[in-house]
């Protein structure tokens, strides 16, 4: 396997981990039709399944998935580090 | 590419036309309390299967109708050969007898008043054993693919199903509508983030109109509750495999009707009428969703799964797709269609569909799924609120 992060759409904000990722090492994204998508720099251990930042992310803004916001960033993200639900939250159901 | 056509089908052609991949007779309780006398009948009797379940007294109204529907449903579905009917008093009895009975095939109900169980038992085993020697002088028979009524709901889902399982599911999806087979998806919450995704699939003002009252309804229950859904909707087994939000495990759900039209918005347990991709309203709970698909029709079940969600149906087979690897490799005796390929690009959507649709092929000839062997048989009726 010559990548490690998914990408449904090649400008997406996250891609997703496809294997353990460690933190310090580079790693290469595609999308699904096997499009190159750039190399990232984790800062961050990311695990299998999880999304890594593929740039920086301002808080209050809009996270980017599948061409489309799926949540909105609660803390300014890394470019390379683990976003899931400690940075990221959804924008519907709100209580 | 696998055309649905190529397909070479076998099923049990039923009374009423339609065709069914198992041959059940099932021993249906119509309340909870008929359970004890339904499992003595499938303890006697070679061949049958009871269908325990926990409602049934005291429910009224939309609620209660559900139930009559869900367990009529159950056994109008073509998967039942026929089917005995037991409770506790005659009335609601032969309401879901008569529903059964609209279909052509075999079925008897009895109640448990001023009998018992052990004269009721006996009585029931007696045709049931009739009902058996029935069904297995049936041979299957080939039938079209455009005879085919089938569903799908994902589960556990993770960051690989919207990825890979769901998408492979949406292909196959597509090639079947385009043969003019009959496909059910639901999970009214999980569109939640992609519903303007569904709404421009809807083919007409009338079926659009109907999605939205029923997507409103479900999300202002949701609401009302004043609660956050985290660890519910998504589930802590979602969160674990690295969905965020409920926007993000929508699209990925989503990804499963590829690019059909939706048919109609059918409410729960209702049969569709026509061909092509039918919407139903309902909950994301898989045991829930699979009933009420076996209810409107379903004979076969395709359930994309990502953290390995076991899920299987008593007269439903459930196919298991997945693309996540570590659950393919230390959950492999319930994954029938491994994808994990395309995650590693080693396999393209469409010979993931090709895999599918060998699977589907296989399973729908007799092959048993692996929730089939496992004996997961969770027959599970969705509540709508408390009993009187």
């Amino acid at each position: 396997m010559k990548h490690g992060i998914l990408m449904h759409e090649s400008d997406d904000d996250v891609g997703v981990a496809v294997e353990d990722l460690k933190k310090g090492s580079k790693v290469g994204a595609v999308t699904l039709e096997g499009k190159a998508a750039g190399t990232i720099k984790l800062t961050q251990d990311v695990p299998l399944g999880h999304k890594v930042a593929m740039r920086d992310l301002a808080k209050d803004k809009p996270v980017i998935k599948y061409g489309r916001p799926v949540g909105k960033a609660v803390a300014d993200i890394a470019k390379g580090a683990h976003v899931h639900v400690h940075n990221v939250k959804t924008q519907r159901w709100s209580v | 590419m696998m055309k649905p056509d190529k397909m070479k089908l076998t099923g049990y052609r039923r009374p009423d036309g339609r065709y069914g991949i198992r041959n059940h007779v099932i021993i249906l309780p119509v309340d909870d309390i008929s359970n004890a006398a339904a499992n003595g009948v499938a303890a006697l009797i070679k061949g049958t299967m009871a269908l325990p379940h926990a409602y049934g007294r005291l429910q009224f109204g939309q609620d209660l109708e559900l139930t009559f529907l869900t367990l009529a449903g159950t056994g109008r579905n073509p998967n039942i050969a026929a089917a005995i009917v037991i409770g506790i008093e005659p009335k609601w009895t032969q309401r879901i007898v008569d529903e059964i009975a609209k279909t052509g095939k075999p079925v008897a109900g009895f109640s448990i008043e001023r009998y018992g169980d052990l004269r009721t038992i006996e009585m029931a085993s007696r045709k049931a054993m009739e009902f058996v020697q029935y069904a297995t002088e049936l041979q299957r028979e080939p039938f079209p693919v455009k005879k085919l009524l089938m569903s799908a709901k994902c589960g556990e889902s993770d960051t690989t199903t919207g990825l890979a399982s769901c998408p492979t599911v949406g292909r196959v999806f597509e090639r079947l509508d385009a043969a003019g087979s009959t496909m059910i998806f639901g999970e009214t919450t999980e569109l939640t983030g992609g519903e303007d995704i569904i709404q421009a699939r809807c083919v007409n003002a009338k079926v659009l109109g109907e999605f939205n009252r029923m997507f409103k309804d479900y999300t202002n229950l949701i609401v009302s509750q004043g609660v956050d859904l985290m660890g519910s909707q998504p589930t802590e087994g979602n969160i674990r495999g690295g969905l965020t939000t409920i926007e993000e495990k929508a699209m990925g759900n989503i990804q499963k009707i590829g690019r059909c039209k939706i048919q109609s918005a059918l409410d729960p347990a209702v049969e569709p009428e026509g061909p092509g991709l039918h919407f139903m309203d309902s909950s994301s709970a898989a045991a829930e969703m699979i009933t009420l698909a076996g209810a409107a029709g379903s004979v076969v079940h395709f359930f994309p799964t990502g953290q390995g969600n076991i899920i299987g149906n008593p007269i439903v087979p459930v196919i298991k797709i997945s693309g996540n690897p570590l659950t393919v490799s230390t959950m492999s005796e319930h994954i029938d269609v491994d994808v994990t390929g395309v995650l590693r690009l080693e396999m393209t959507l469409d010979q993931a569909a090709d895999a599918a649709m060998k699977v589907l092929e296989s399973t729908i000839n007799g092959r048993f799924t692996a929730a089939e062997a496992l004996r997961h048989d969770e027959y599970v009726l969705t509540k709508l609120y408390r009993s009187a």
